[in-house]
């Protein structure tokens, strides 16, 4: 139970953050794609610049997990067209339905009852993926 | 204490999100969102269908616990900490939207034009939100990740990948946003 209180506290800080700055917010994501305001590029900007800081600091002093356990922070793995093609089809969902899958599930939990569609429709594009993925170029 | 009501600056939210990540990784665990939709899926026993969702989504409940953390965050800054002078987009945006028929936000995060009452009616809005979830669910899973997963976590850990698919993204965001949602809407 307190294992779980610890990831419950980091998700509601991520949920806190997303709506208070907005990017939960279909009109910052049409914003942010008409290159209308700096707001949306800020967010991404510092946070992958102080991520990048903290992970150079992690892997610089063989820094522990909360276990004692030794931090390994896994490669993507290597490939081209699954993250050109797959990369381009979330983008045209993102800014057509307005929210990436964090926002999706935060609006609905701030009572936004019509992303239940956005989520369904996210259910049936990540059910499509696994029915196809053999398939697809990766 | 006004601050906490306003819109929060880039810098400090950027901070706060990098910080969700590193706390993340120092469970031993990992920032990604998407996944949970793959979770999703199992439960709801996808995997007696298709093997890709027959995996063990237990081991995943941890990034389920902090998803439903971020909906209770979702409660409580949209109900406790809004303020009427939210979202305060460029008028030239504003003057975009309404030449598309979309509100003004006037402190709403959503515009009522796709997700009001009335919107809720119409088949064109319905399917709106259904195609765009489709091609989130599907692009993210086949990406690999999302915002958070790739152009966050991937980003900050210089993952070549990730700017791969961050690039296509944009190209991706950029042309519905300018070429398609004009004719949409």
């Amino acid at each position: 139970m307190l294992k779980a209180l610890k990831y419950l506290i980091v998700g509601f800080v991520f949920g806190i953050v997303l709506t208070k700055s907005e990017a939960v917010s279909w009109y910052r994501i049409y914003e942010m794609f008409q290159f209308q305001s700096f707001h949306m590029y800020g967010i991404i900007g510092v946070a992958v610049v102080v991520g990048l800081i903290g992970v150079q600091i992690i892997k610089r002093t063989n820094a522990k997990d909360i276990k004692g356990e030794p931090i390994v922070i896994a490669d993507k793995e290597p490939g081209s067209a699954r993250y050109w093609i797959g990369g381009l089809i979330f983008g045209l969902g993102w800014a057509l339905a307005g929210s990436c899958p964090g926002p999706i599930f935060i609006l609905i939990g701030a009572g936004f009852w019509p992303l239940l569609l956005t989520l369904a429709g996210a259910l049936i594009g990540t059910f499509l993926y696994g029915v196809i993925k053999d398939k697809l170029p990766h | 204490m006004e601050a906490l009501y306003e819109t929060w600056p880039w810098y400090v939210s950027g901070f706060l999100i990098a910080a969700v990540m590193l706390c993340l990784i120092w469970f031993g665990k990992t920032f990604g969102m998407s996944s949970n939709l793959r979770s999703l899926c199992s439960i709801a026993g996808a995997g007696k269908l298709v093997p890709f969702f027959d995996f063990d989504w237990k081991s995943q409940r941890w990034n389920l616990v902090v998803i439903a953390g971020a909906m209770l965050g979702g409660f409580v800054a949209t109900h406790y900490l809004s303020s009427p002078t939210n979202v305060d987009l460029n008028p030239r945006t504003i003057e975009q939207l309404a030449q598309m028929g979309i509100d003004a936000p006037q402190g709403k995060l959503l515009p009522d034009a796709v997700f009001g009452a009335q919107a809720m009616t119409s088949p064109k809005m319905i399917a709106i939100l259904v195609v765009g979830g489709i091609l989130i669910g599907f692009g993210t899973r086949y990406a690999g990740g999302c915002t958070s997963g790739h152009a966050i976590t991937g980003l900050s850990n210089l993952q070549l990948p990730s700017l791969k698919a961050v690039i296509g993204f944009f190209i991706g965001g950029l042309i519905m946003a300018h070429f398609l949602l004009p004719l949409i809407f």
